[in-house]
């Protein structure tokens, strides 16, 4: 990658990162008491969705790095999905950290696909 | 909105920078090809769900309240080098080609060892 593609990939996500901290919060704070984490799914899902749209509109190369792995992925998070599954079953709600595990995957990779169709 | 503390999207964006760069290197190192086991994805995830699970039990229960090291480390960092739409995307191209069992176990290794990692991240630093 050139300086200028590590320099995109690096701002993008940055601001991806942080247009996650922020509609966490604010489903977080929409929603309040709630165990389950709407929060990192609604991020998850939607950023799935935009990353099957670029699919399907074949961006590639350092439009895709600067975007798609930039953007989107600085955006979705795997860490924070698999911290808040294992609080879940540590506090003794298994069916939510485990419903929380499968439904994000079937739902992700449906939000991609559908993303592809629209792109 | 709630006020939002700059300085802590500040730290957000900082870490997010760090960890999307750090990703897409190892993405460049280790390229997918249709077919394989997608080893760069899986393992930023498995490393950055370890990493998550050690600095936030390490800041929440070991050391005193800080503003910015959460942010920075945990939603940054951890959350930059991680993806979760990529992933998906992966299993896609996995079950566009009819690769159904190698898509199934991607899904259930990505799943079981990244809650693995954080499980055990965070029993090393109570047991410290």
């Amino acid at each position: 990658m050139s300086v200028a593609v590590v320099l995109g990939v690096g701002v993008l996500g940055g601001l991806g990162a942080v247009a996650r901290f922020l509609l966490d919060g604010t489903v977080s704070r929409a929603l309040p008491g709630r165990a389950f984490p709407f929060g990192t799914l609604a991020v998850n899902l939607s950023g799935a969705l935009v990353l099957g749209v670029f699919s399907g509109a074949a961006l590639r190369g350092d439009a895709y790095e600067i975007w798609g792995v930039g953007l989107v992925g600085g955006y979705t998070t795997f860490s924070t999905w698999m911290l808040e599954s294992h609080r879940l079953s540590e506090e003794r709600r298994d069916g939510l950290a485990a419903l929380n595990l499968v439904g994000s995957v079937v739902l992700g990779v449906l939000a991609v696909w559908l993303g592809r169709q629209l792109g | 909105m709630a006020r939002v503390d700059r300085r802590e999207l500040a730290a957000v964006f900082a870490g997010g920078f760090l960890g999307a760069i750090a990703r897409a290197e190892v993405a460049e190192a280790l390229p997918v090809h249709r077919g394989q086991w997608p080893w760069a994805t899986f393992l930023v995830n498995v490393a950055g769900a370890l990493l998550l699970g050690y600095f936030t039990t390490r800041l929440t229960e070991r050391l005193p309240p800080s503003a910015y090291r959460r942010p920075f480390l945990g939603t940054g960092i951890c959350g930059g080098l991680t993806t979760f739409s990529t992933l998906q995307l992966e299993l896609l191209h996995l079950l566009d080609d009819g690769d159904v069992l190698l898509a199934g176990s991607y899904a259930v290794a990505s799943v079981v060892a990244g809650f693995a990692a954080v499980a055990l991240a965070t029993n090393l630093v109570r047991q410290s």
